[in-house]
């Protein structure tokens, strides 16, 4: 089996875990089966389709208290989909989950014919999502989600970065009227947000206030960048931190904000550097004629290196010291 | 909510029916030849499946369309458009004249079924949707305890994409008996016979091994498609009908050709083609008289 798994964060970012006093919460996809079972139980509407996937998508509590509400399909994603589908266009609110890697790859026509052209409301989920999976290779590694799914021009695509954000999106899937992506990792996350902090979907979430440069994040890379921001502090740096958790549609008024107020920004995603949150920031940007100092982190463009999920982060940048690092070097 | 009653298609004989789908193949060839598109030999094939259900089995309506206790039909084989434009067109989901717009620019009525057309279920056209959309619609209507019956109609071409195989195995082990699979079995493809491109015989048995219930049928014989396709299984399983048809039926020259696959007629084949068909037609009348 697998080498035992480094911590996520350094000796000096737990340190300023502490100082931020930021506290440990779940796994985004347990909040997303915990609170999904909480909606369902007062909605007999919502049913959960899973592919062999609720043990890694922590629904067996769901699937035991609400059996009627589950539909197991087994192994084969693309049934998955056309299921999922096939309940939304007859009224049920129908999520259908499984691993990102395969649900967004091999079922990539279902999700886009079954659910985005015929226009169901259905919520596509993957799970463990980016590199959660770690050492178990490419296979299971979910990096083109983002690329493949912005092409397509009716489905909204949310990553959260904790599980406040979680509760957000999973809330705002299950009222839409359109179908929705919801991309979950399996690390615990930590809580990021004040307690007056507001979900939208399409609506970034300042999670600290700066203007020497804007980290433009979603997902599990949020947490980095704001403890890089909080390091950077230390340098006399003061850096702004965006939750764009919906990655389409984004939030381009957020971006803007950034772009005319900051002297720079870096994009942060668990995701190829190619179709992720990068390069639509980028083009956006681009578009509207505003050209702060750039930079796009994330997976680069090589056969990603081995390791969990803590070693590619931390190989690639997307770590407090990466991005502290890059700060400094892009502000001189 | 409409009773079931409401959605009742309308009462036709044996006769009437056989008479209407000459008329049908009439309007599919004239769709087709007026479009400079569509596929011609598919469409000849499943019109009297279409037929039976839309005037004989199907509860639903145009008016009833927005009926959750509808019966619901969606067609896998997507690429036959045509012929079901044509008998939404017929059973006054929409105006007839709408068909001239096939394919035009900024038409709503695209070369492959879409749900801006009144009568539509789900957008199709990639092959191997419509069973999986379909297990979830039939699972949907168990839940909601409503009787409605489920219909796809795959091409048997079509049989060769894995997700087909997906949704049997997931049908069968949710005893999905209000769920109807009909296979088109024309045994010709785009590039010839099935059983050369890559062979998927012996149907009945494959389906039979997936748990289904098995009715191999003349799909051409008005009669005994009604029967198999009224029927409800006699157990826990879904029912899957193979209807052996011809590819490009009533039209002699079009017929088990492949190259009729998308063809599209000359205006000299479209008038033989049309002359063959009320040939038959005044056949089928002289009987009824």
């Amino acid at each position: 089996m697998s080498a035992p798994a480094p911590a996520m964060f350094s000796p000096a970012a737990r340190e300023m875990i502490q100082q931020l006093g930021l506290t440990r919460g779940r796994a985004n996809q347990e909040e997303f089966a915990v609170f999904l079972e909480s909606l369902a139980r007062e909605n007999s509407n919502i049913i959960v389709v899973t592919s062999d996937s609720r043990g890694s998508g922590k629904l067996g509590p769901f699937a035991k208290s609400l059996p009627r509400q589950l539909v197991e399909v087994g192994i084969a994603e693309q049934n998955l989909v056309g299921i999922t589908a096939g309940l939304a266009a007859c009224g049920k609110k129908s999520f259908g989950v499984s691993p990102a890697c395969f649900l967004t790859a091999r079922s990539l026509e279902q999700i886009k014919n079954d659910i985005c052209y015929s226009n169901v409301p259905a919520v596509v989920v993957g799970i463990s999502a980016g590199v959660s999976y770690g050492a178990l290779g490419t296979t299971h590694h979910s990096l083109h989600d983002f690329a493949a799914l912005r092409a397509i021009h009716n489905i909204t695509l949310v990553a959260p970065a904790d599980n406040f954000e979680t509760r957000g999106a999973v809330l705002a899937a299950a009222k839409a009227v359109t179908p929705t992506y919801l991309r979950f990792g399996k690390a615990a996350m930590l809580d990021l947000h004040a307690p007056n902090a507001c979900f939208e979907p399409g609506r970034a979430i300042p999670v600290r206030s700066g203007s020497d440069l804007a980290f433009i994040a979603s997902g599990e890379t949020v947490v980095h960048c704001l403890l890089a921001a909080g390091f950077l502090e230390t340098k006399g740096l003061h850096c702004r931190v965006l939750s764009m958790h919906t990655v389409r549609p984004l939030d381009e008024a957020a971006l803007h904000q950034a772009a005319r107020e900051c002297r720079a920004i870096i994009s942060v995603e668990e995701h190829s550097i190619h179709g992720g949150l990068g390069e639509a920031c980028a083009a956006s940007l681009m578009q509207s004629g505003l050209h702060p100092a750039f930079r796009i982190v994330g997976i680069p463009d090589e056969d990603t290196v081995t390791g969990s999920q803590a070693d590619i982060f931390r190989h690639y940048g997307l770590s407090m010291e990466g991005l502290s690092d890059l700060t400094l070097k892009m502000l001189g | 909510m409409a009773s079931q009653n409401d959605m009742s298609p309308p009462a036709w004989s044996d006769s009437q029916l056989a008479l209407k789908s000459i008329h049908l193949r009439k309007m599919t060839l004239e769709a087709i030849f007026e479009a400079g598109a569509g596929h011609t030999g598919g469409g000849l094939s499943c019109i009297d499946i279409l037929n039976v259900l839309y005037n004989r089995v199907l509860k639903v309506s145009p008016e009833n369309f927005d009926s959750p206790g509808r019966d619901h039909y969606v067609q896998s084989k997507g690429h036959s458009v045509e012929a079901l434009y044509v008998v939404l067109a017929d059973r006054g989901f929409f105006p007839v004249a709408d068909l001239k717009s096939l394919c035009h620019y900024q038409s709503h009525y695209v070369g492959h079924p879409t749900r801006k057309i009144h009568g539509i279920e789900m957008n199709t056209g990639a092959l191997g949707h419509g069973l999986p959309i379909c297990v979830g619609m039939a699972l949907a209507a168990q839940m909601d305890g409503l009787g409605a019956r489920v219909f796809t109609l795959l091409g048997d071409g079509e049989l060769a994409e894995g997700s087909n195989w997906e949704a049997a195995m997931a049908a069968s082990h949710h005893k999905l008996d209000n769920l109807v699979a009909i296979i088109d079995h024309n045994t010709l493809q785009i590039s010839g016979h099935t059983r050369d491109v890559c062979s998927n015989e012996p149907l009945d048995e494959k389906w039979r091994a997936f748990g289904w219930e098995v009715r191999v049928v003349d799909g051409h014989d008005i009669g005994a498609l009604s029967t198999a396709l009224t029927q409800r299984s006699t157990g826990p399983v879904p029912v899957c009908v193979i209807a052996n048809t011809i590819k490009g039926k009533g039209v002699s020259f079009m017929e088990n050709v492949a190259q009729w696959h998308h063809g599209v007629p000359s205006p000299e084949e479209y008038q033989k083609a049309q002359n063959e068909l009320s040939a038959a037609e005044t056949r089928i009348r002289e009987v009824m008289a």
